[in-house]
């Protein structure tokens, strides 16, 4: 596997003192281009190497140091909002990914740059969220009606949510996988185990094993690539956060069985041992890496390589077929052929055409002279 | 280029130091390449262009300019390019990036080097929140600068091109960096960004000024840059002290009129100037709050350049004195 200098960096952060110029040069741009600049800025700071670092990448860390902190200073206080609408209509605030790890105020959320608060209710409360979420400012603007219906009738979440003067984004989900799946996990499981957290009332997190279950389903199951080697780190951080508490990993690959989930674990848990060395125990790599499949070794080399950041200072040759293998399969995966078919050609013909998909005011309202 | 590394090296060949020492054939070569890494003040940036017309441009402006050893630290990555093959026979456009990434559209060919310019500032302004960023010209005399923040039209750039050329340094037209730390201003001695009228009259102003292509029809008229003062650029890394913010508004026929402004309402204006008063948070309204302390809040209306340079010289003269008496004061 091709190790750039961002990697080492991210596996053992007291390579900053040995690092050159040149090295300095390549990992702030794939940092960047990674979105975890802030992130290594912040492990730096903990460390007490951030002043070793010369002074023309610090500049950089230092300048995404202040994004990463105003970023959480706002996402706290939009948080705070979504909890008072919530908490009126006496809905509870369940909140997945990076507004969790905020709220949680875990390790992993020092410089974790994101852009939507991504919420989870039951599905029988889905509407009641939805017209109390519309009538605190959020709305989902203009979707068309075959997007509407993408969304409602197969995936697990509704159009996104945009705030009317604030423009936050909140991504309101019934479950973690698309009712399409083959195995769309029983989101029941996740909301029972769901904790609330002491310092903000009435808001709450999955249960750590189901945290990590989560972006393990996000990352390897979904295929959501955008933010990759963010994701993984995330996970990495996460397993090595819990990983000291008494009966984590026996939880983990329990939950991971129940939510139909241990394929995307086993990835997981592969690809952040190989690219991040997080130290998982050898019986828990082990167990899962039966369910892998047969395919095993080629999604190793797939993810290697798809899992990196998006540069060409990344990439080998094999680098964009990995990703395009992968952006399908998380499409097969996402819903049965019939459907798959239909939604690819759909998107593909309004592409060929140049037609637009959404229909513009102007064309909704002919202007005659 | 400093004595030592000269001694150091075996065959005693003076790496280039600036963009001059280069061959005009190494010049464009290192440009094809993606390395010709040009510092302006902190700022290095490796641009990669294959176009004969920038890179001519660029010898005429920039020549001053220290150059890196290609390979070690480059703060931005740019690549100036033209799009598609059919665009390149049909109204041929160039398109701006940043490290892969265009943050623009793609604009007519001979709007090239402006493109490359403003692509430039935008990588400022997007990321050096290690700064307090203003969008405002500054110009130092005795080592206290004078703030100009004003939205265009209101004859900033002018102005700071008339100053430079009597006797003030440029430290930036277009960006004011601010060291948090410090309060201190960083320069960047970028050519000067001059518009419509502004062209002529500094060419009648400055003889002999060197200008880079004039291009009319873009988004803000006709624009053409000038290169900076040689002083400026030399002496780019001496920092400033901020002394005088004045809010500059050319009016035809006026006669020259400084204003004392409030403190209070010079500081939301510097704020509503600030690219990332927002971003720094806390950070940005302490050293905001600085800078206006230690400086003359102004609002100056011009008509004529001349007059304009001899009230900012009266006011250079003042803070001299004041400094003198400051001084005698403290050994007494």
């Amino acid at each position: 596997m091709k190790i750039d200098a961002l990697l080492r960096l991210m596996r053992d952060t007291s390579e900053a003192t040995k690092l050159t110029l040149g090295d300095w040069d390549q990992i702030i741009r794939l940092a960047r281009i990674a979105n975890v600049l802030a992130r290594l800025a912040e492990d730096l700071a903990v460390a007490g190497l951030l002043d070793e670092v010369p002074q023309a990448p610090r500049d950089h860390l230092v300048a995404a140091r202040v994004l990463g902190r105003r970023q959480r200073m706002a996402g706290l206080t939009e948080i705070e909002r979504v909890r008072d609408a919530l908490s009126a209509s006496e809905l509870p605030t369940v909140l997945l990914k990076g507004g969790a790890y905020l709220a949680a105020n875990l390790p992993l959320s020092r410089g974790r740059m994101f852009g939507d608060i991504d919420l989870l209710f039951r599905r029988e409360d889905l509407p009641e969220a939805e017209s109390t979420l519309i009538l605190h400012g959020w709305n989902s603007g203009a979707v068309s009606d075959y997007d509407q219906r993408y969304y409602r009738q197969w995936m697990h979440e509704l159009p996104p949510l945009t705030h009317l003067k604030r423009h936050s984004v909140l991504d309101v989900h019934h479950n973690i996988l698309p009712a399409t799946a083959r195995h769309p996990p029983d989101a029941k499981l996740l909301l029972e185990q769901a904790q609330e957290l002491p310092d903000m009332p009435g808001v709450f997190v999955l249960c750590p094993a189901d945290m990590v279950l989560h972006s393990a389903c996000h990352l390897f199951h979904e295929g959501e690539l955008g933010n990759g080697l963010r994701d993984l780190s995330d996970l990495d951080r996460l397993m090595r956060h819990f990983g000291k508490q008494d009966g984590f990993w026996a939880t983990l690959t329990e939950r991971a069985g129940l939510l139909h989930l241990r394929r995307p674990l086993c990835y997981a848990v592969r690809m952040c041992t190989t690219m991040l060395s997080t130290p998982v125990p050898h019986d828990v790599v082990r167990e899962l890496r039966r369910f892998g499949g047969v395919r095993l070794p080629f999604m190793d080399a797939i993810y290697q390589r798809a899992l990196r950041a998006d540069h060409p200072l990344a990439d080998d040759r094999w680098t964009a077929l990995a990703r395009w293998a992968l952006y399908v399969r998380a499409h097969w995966l996402r819903m049965p052929p019939h459907l798959l078919i239909a939604h690819l050609a759909r998107k593909a013909w309004f592409r060929w055409t140049g037609f637009p998909e959404y229909p513009t005011s102007e064309e909704e309202v002919p202007v005659q002279h | 280029m400093n004595p030592e590394s000269v001694k150091s090296s075996p065959l005693n060949i003076k790496a280039p130091a600036t963009l001059a020492d280069l061959s005009s054939s190494e010049l464009r070569a290192r440009l094809k390449r993606g390395e010709l890494v040009l510092r302006s003040g902190p700022i290095r940036t490796a641009i990669r262009c294959a176009r004969d017309d920038v890179a001519a441009t660029l010898w005429s402006l920039y020549g001053d300019y220290p150059i890196e050893v290609p390979g070690g630290f480059a703060d931005f990555h740019v690549h100036l390019r033209g799009t598609d093959l059919l665009r390149r026979w049909i109204k041929p456009q160039i398109i701006f990036e940043h490290d892969g990434h265009a943050p623009f559209l793609s604009l007519p060919q001979p709007q090239a080097f402006a493109l490359l310019e403003w692509g430039m500032n935008w990588c400022i302004a997007n990321y050096c929140h290690q700064y307090l960023m203003v969008h405002a010209a500054v110009v130092e005399k005795d080592g206290f600068a004078a703030i100009l923040p004003a939205p265009p039209g209101s004859g900033k750039s002018t102005l700071c091109a008339g100053l430079v050329h009597r006797g003030w340094r440029l430290l930036s037209d277009e960006i004011t960096l601010i060291d948090p730390a410090t309060c201190n201003i960083l320069g960047l001695a970028r050519p000067i960004n001059l518009k419509n009228a502004s062209i002529g009259i500094m060419r009648a102003y400055v003889p002999g000024a060197v200008f880079g292509p004039v291009v009319p029809d873009t988004k803000k008229g006709t624009v053409a840059h000038l290169r900076a003062p040689s002083e400026s650029v030399k002496r780019v890394d001496e920092p400033a002290r901020p002394r005088w913010i004045v809010f500059p508004k050319y009016e035809a026929g006026s006669a020259p009129v400084l204003t004392p402004m409030p403190k209070h309402s010079a500081f939301l204006q510097l704020a509503e100037n600030a690219f990332n008063y927002a971003a720094l948070g806390r950070q940005g309204f302490e050293v905001l709050g600085e800078v206006i302390d230690m400086s003359d809040c102004l609002s100056f209306r011009y008509s004529r350049l001349d007059d304009a340079i001899a009230i900012f010289d009266d006011l250079a003269a003042r803070a001299r004195d004041s400094a003198d008496i400051a001084e005698e004061a403290d050994v007494a």
